[in-house]
């Protein structure tokens, strides 16, 4: 089976500045790539090139088994990539059924919209991910920030995506928001969609996840399948291991 | 626990019975509505004229110069862009227009059709270098509003020797094309002009556009969050673009309203007029920060002008008035905006 989608030493630059360099993994249908670093890593980087919002300029990126370059968002959508912004994902002031629908909309024979059509498509689409709204027309402002994130995962599941990429979908998040954000995530993943989900807590992703690559400085720290590494290890291979002791150390030292 | 968790998941049951005021809310347009009703009920006690007939043309025609190009401003508004060079351009296409039909002779259609073809252009000009070098609109088109003023007054100072334009009248084709821009139609024995159809037309396409079609929902998403449209596959540079196209249309229209209807234009005119379109567009209920307002509503901001400038004239007061008019009914109107746009999303928890 060829993967979805596969990078192998990728390296992004911009100007004198490497962003991201020799990064390899791969996203499965139906599972879960975990990418995880502190800020700075180089995460944003990687997850627009493979959204097409930048061009990689090393390496090969390859979109089931195919060489490709993506020259804007719209083209990545096309080849059922779509991403999921942390605080972007969707249109405040517009309802929710508009912001659904948004670059997609449903029109009518003579080209308006449908707008009868997009309500209830909306409302089946979210009900059948388990969200349950109680009004299409409201605005979207009005709802949560987990539940703003579940409209966006809900329409990319809607309109074909076959990779979801999640750019730290929780961060904002209280812990049971969180939760029922990465309900959705495993119901994504439950669907057959290959997931792309990025955040900076190891205990968001590891239950979800299936593989995890750990960036640091823009390059590669370290790429794991979930049988090969423990949740505790996970952890402190981001935050630097030895580092993290040495603080520790540290801070003991302040309170004593 | 309450008994809405427990009930089968219909949805509805916990939406209650929409109110008819809370429906009546959520329009962005309710405030220059009710602002519209005051103004009509004050002058229409106050003055006698007002409320004849022939008032009614009066301030229509006022309104309806107005309100074409505040509703194409207020759609490029809630795109989340202004246009500042959007009063000058009703005399640049005015002047392009009257320059080629006196000075070269031109037939006035064709020469209509290069000044729409002009107008166009510069809002295309406009459009691109805002995306292209994603400054705000508010700079780049005060740039292209002042280098329109000095051409329009630079041009028309070296081609004819003073700073007006006239003689269209000797012009070929100047009746025809009188008849579609600046003709008169009778209503119980009084003369309507025509740009007030215009305006009604334009303001019916404006409002179908926003709120019936794809692109209608593209302007409020670009407006709105214009990152978050692009990651969703909106053409946001080409939309935006097209806004200000829009708008530079709605100059052209009215540029040739006035041209064919006085047959002479000043070179100056215009300036100044950017403003009223903004105020027009808020007072209908746009957001300064986009993704907000409403056609409809602009179409009536530009009613609300009308009104009270020809009001203020049956009242027999100095104009000098007005412009305290316009600015406590621009406050009015953004706090009364404002408060009901927060009403409106609470309405929905």
């Amino acid at each position: 089976m060829t993967s979805l989608i596969e990078t192998e030493n990728i390296g992004k630059t911009y100007g004198s500045v490497i962003a991201l360099s020799e990064v390899s993994t791969v996203v499965n249908a139906g599972e879960v790539t975990c990418v995880l670093g502190d800020n700075g890593a180089g995460k944003s980087t990687l997850i627009k090139i493979l959204a097409g919002v930048h061009q990689h300029d090393q390496g090969s990126f390859r979109v089931e088994g195919e060489e490709i370059r993506f020259s804007s968002p719209r083209e990545a959508l096309d080849r059922g990539i779509a991403t999921v912004y942390q605080d972007l994902a969707v249109v405040p002031l517009m309802s929710v059924w508009r912001n659904f629908f948004l670059g997609s909309e449903p029109t009518t024979k003579l080209g308006f919209l449908d707008r009868k059509k997009g309500k209830e498509i909306t409302k089946k689409a979210l009900s059948d991910m388990g969200i349950d709204l109680r009004d299409v027309e409201q605005p979207v402002g009005t709802l949560s920030g987990g539940e703003r994130q579940c409209v966006a995962i809900a329409r990319a599941v809607h309109f074909g995506a076959k990779v979801l990429i999640l750019d730290e979908p929780t961060a904002a998040l209280g812990v049971k928001q969180a939760g029922v954000v990465l309900k959705y995530v495993a119901q994504a993943r439950d669907r057959g969609l290959g997931v792309v989900l990025i955040t900076h807590n190891p205990h968001h992703a590891y239950p979800v996840g299936n593989r995890f690559l750990l960036l640091k400085r823009g390059r590669a720290l370290g790429s794991y399948e979930k049988s090969e590494i423990d949740i505790n290890e996970l952890t402190k291979q981001m935050a630097g291991g030895a580092e993290l002791e040495a603080l520790e150390h540290e801070l003991r030292g302040v309170e004593a | 626990m309450t008994v809405t968790a427990t009930a089968p998941p219909a949805a509805d049951e916990r939406l209650g019975k929409p109110k008819a005021m809370d429906q009546l809310i959520k329009r962005p347009e309710i405030g220059a509505m009710l602002g519209a009703l005051l103004v009509f009920l004050f002058f229409s006690v106050v003055t006698e004229q007002f409320l004849s007939i022939g008032g009614a043309a009066t301030w229509l025609d006022d309104a309806s110069m107005l309100g074409i190009m505040a509703v194409a401003v207020a759609m490029l508004m809630i795109g989340g862009e202004f246009d500042l060079s959007a009063g000058v351009m009703t005399a640049s296409t005015a002047l392009v227009t009257a320059l080629l039909a006196t000075q070269l002779g031109l037939n006035v259609w064709l020469s209509l059709l290069v000044s729409l073809a002009f107008a166009l252009a510069v809002g295309a000009l406009n459009g691109w270098l805002v995306m292209r070098t994603g400054l705000p609109s508010f700079i780049v088109t005060l740039g292209s509003f002042l280098a329109l003023q000095g051409l329009n007054l630079g041009i028309t100072r070296l081609v004819t020797g003073s700073v007006q334009v006239s003689g269209m009248r000797d012009a070929a084709g100047y009746e025809s094309a009188g008849f579609l821009f600046a003709s008169t139609f009778q209503i119980g024995g009084t003369s309507f002009y025509v740009s007030i159809i215009w305006w009604v037309l334009f303001t019916v396409v404006a409002s179908t556009v926003l709120m019936r079609t794809k692109f209608g929902n593209w302007i409020f998403a670009i407006g709105g969050a214009s990152q978050s449209s692009r990651a969703v596959g909106v053409p946001v540079v080409r939309s935006k673009i097209l806004l200000f196209m829009t708008t530079a249309f709605a100059a052209w229209l009215v540029g040739s309203i006035n041209i064919l209807r006085y047959a002479s234009v000043q070179a100056n005119q215009g300036i100044g007029l950017e403003f009223q379109y903004i105020i027009a567009a808020v007072i209908g209920g746009c957001l300064l920060t986009g993704g907000f307002g409403s056609a409809v509503g602009a179409a009536i901001g530009a009613l609300i002008f009308g009104m009270a400038r020809q009001g203020i004239v049956y009242a027999g007061w100095n104009s000098d008035w007005f412009q305290l008019f316009l600015g406590v009914m621009l406050l009015a109107a953004v706090l009364v905006n404002n408060m009901l746009r927060r009403r409106a999303e609470r309405v929905r928890r």
